[in-house]
């Protein structure tokens, strides 16, 4: 789906006269291939270069060398350029600058509609795309309106509704409330495993990472580790001295571990702990305390 | 000390939009306290800290700063903003100046301080948030995203407040950069007493250093009190679009499982603390088997 070979991005630093004083390095040989169908989620700290890495995707930023080919098209390729923003759609951090219409439906339909879909199509892909992010109800409305969660789920069936291939999230939960940041990730699941929609998900909300299928950990330019969530996140010293983290749950597996408890590293949910701990599931749950909030994400 | 009572505040007052953004608040926020203000988006928390430093006047109620009516006529306002201080979300957006001693010199210089003063608290200022001399002369646009960020509160930190409220201080910043800005504050607290009002998104960040936790729903507190005693109400919390921190659904999971243990750890490090006191019973489980 999308094959990155010896990425590199320099940013040049212009006087005023618009000679190039110098550069900066901000994405470093990257090779990275991204299957079609797959879950990946991009961590780093910032300034790690994930946004620039994400940002070649669909051709908002060109290789310095190396190339970038979504479905086999070279980004650089003047004639694919919109063939690859409509394959390839990109969602940002903030839903009010991504917002354009004064009615959801209408913000929705903007996308198939510069490409010049027929206006009874624009409909069902509105339908559709409203469908998959769970807000029929709220088509009627005024984005400005909307809470944080329901504004960046508006700007995801935006993207949706030019029937993408692929949707890169750069850190689409960063300005969320706690249900605004569920709401979105769970959208986010719902089109990669419903709708089989490729999706790179940039966050630095490590409980975020955890559903997806490969993990990958950019430091300077470079991808420093990467692996299923279980591999990246079993290394929490690793990660840490990459200015991240890892789950609460697989830091407090760390501590117990380190305190004698004979635990695998890599725990990434409650219920595998509980599990590794020797805990049975109960025959008769007690239904009085929420104890799922992660798990439902 | 701020005392806020009855306050409320109301946008586009008197027309068909009128909406209720804080409703009937009253409450007390002692000095040298730390305290976490959460809520979903549009519960009022953003109105609610505008309040407190005379950005804006309630439509009826009294905010009091130091047992004065800050709303009085003849109070001067402009002076209360340096008493105390607000950080607004994405504060680097405010930076302007060529070099980082300049720009958080503005807030003082604005104090009408001299210019002496001004770059005595200002280099100051920097120091307390994490830098050191040589990034003085350096160009705000040339930091990174956590240091940009620590320059602006500097800023605000140079008109030597009392009270210090920050509205989402970590957003958008690495965990590392958001550990260090969270440190940072804690130490201003400790160190400064400096009183600390934390607007927060993060129920870990907010678990992890607060001392009372005000949780706003519809422009009212819907809870107030210590942390373990908010997060013990997660269902309430979840209601209002909010959550316990992870923390707490992990140790309830053990529960249900059957461990006994008690739920209300903040952190990770007092859960492995609690269930550490459960080893005992753990290992009869294993050998069970």
């Amino acid at each position: 789906m999308i094959q990155i070979r010896n990425l590199i991005h320099d940013y040049l630093r212009r006087d005023e006269e618009g000679n190039v004083e110098g550069s900066q390095r901000a994405v470093d040989h990257v090779d990275l291939d991204v299957h079609a169908g797959e879950f990946i989620a991009i961590l780093g700290h910032n300034g790690s270069g994930k946004s620039t890495l994400a940002k070649h995707i669909n051709a908002l930023l060109y290789p310095t060398e190396g190339t970038v080919t979504v479905d086999g098209m070279d980004t650089t390729d003047d004639q694919y350029l919109w063939k690859i923003r409509q394959e390839a759609g990109m969602v940002f951090q903030n839903p009010d600058n991504q917002i354009i219409g004064q009615v959801v439906e209408e913000d929705v339909g903007f996308g198939p509609e510069n490409m010049g879909v027929p206006t009874e199509e624009i409909w069902e892909r509105v339908n559709e795309s409203l469908r998959i992010v769970q807000i029929e109800h709220l088509r009627k409305k005024s984005p400005n309106r909307l809470s944080g969660g329901q504004k960046q789920r508006v700007s995801i069936a935006g993207v949706i509704a030019m029937h993408p291939k692929c949707i890169i999230m750069d850190e689409p939960t960063a300005m969320l409330d706690p249900s605004g940041r569920k709401e979105v990730i769970r959208a986010a699941r719902a089109l990669n495993a419903v709708e089989g929609i490729t999706v790179i998900l940039i966050t630095h909300y490590m409980e975020e990472a955890i559903y997806a299928d490969r993990v990958f950990v950019m430091d300077q330019g470079k991808i420093a580790m990467q692996g299923t969530p279980r591999e990246v996140f079993s290394d929490v010293e690793r990660m840490k001295k990459l200015r991240l983290d890892v789950p609460q749950v697989t830091l407090l597996a760390d501590a117990l571990r380190q305190k004698g408890l004979d635990l695998p590293a890599g725990i990434l949910t409650a219920d595998e702990l509980a599990d590794a701990l020797g805990l049975k599931p109960q025959n008769k749950p007690r239904k009085t305390e929420s104890t799922d909030q992660k798990d439902t994400i | 000390m701020i005392e806020v009572k009855d306050a409320c505040y109301t946008y586009e007052a008197g027309t068909a939009m009128a909406v209720n953004a804080i409703d009937h608040i009253t409450t007390t926020i002692p000095d040298g306290q730390f305290i976490g203000l959460i809520g979903h988006t549009g519960s009022g928390k953003s109105t609610f800290v505008q309040l407190l430093n005379g950005l804006i006047k309630c439509s009826s109620g009294q905010v009091l700063y130091n047992g004065e009516d800050i709303n009085a006529d003849g109070y001067d306002r402009r002076n209360l903003r340096s008493h105390v201080g607000l950080v607004f979300q994405y504060p680097e957006h405010q930076l302007f100046e060529t070099d980082i001693l300049t720009d958080v010199m503005f807030g003082p210089k604005n104090q009408g301080l001299s210019e002496e003063e001004c770059r005595e608290r200002a280099k100051e200022a920097l120091l307390s948030v994490g830098f050191s001399e040589r990034h003085f002369s350096q160009s705000p646009f040339d930091l990174s995203g956590g240091q940009k960020r620590r320059a602006a509160i500097a800023g605000v930190l140079a008109m030597r407040p009392d009270v210090l409220i920050l509205d989402e201080p970590t957003a958008g910043l690495d965990p590392k950069g958001r550990d260090n800005i969270l440190e940072m504050i804690s130490e201003l607290n400790r160190t400064h007493d400096i009183t600390i009002l934390l607007v927060s998104h993060s129920m870990e960040d907010v678990a992890r250093y607060v001392e009372r936790i005000m949780v706003m729903d519809s422009g009212h507190f819907i809870l107030d009190g210590a942390p373990a005693e908010v997060f013990a109400q997660a269902e309430k919390l979840e209601e209002v679009g909010l959550a316990a921190p992870q923390i707490t659904y992990i140790m309830r999971k053990l529960k249900a499982r059957g461990l006994n243990i008690q739920t209300d750890a903040l952190t990770y490090e007092e859960a492995a603390e609690e269930i550490l006191k459960h080893r005992s019973e753990l290992e009869a489980l294993r050998t069970q088997e």
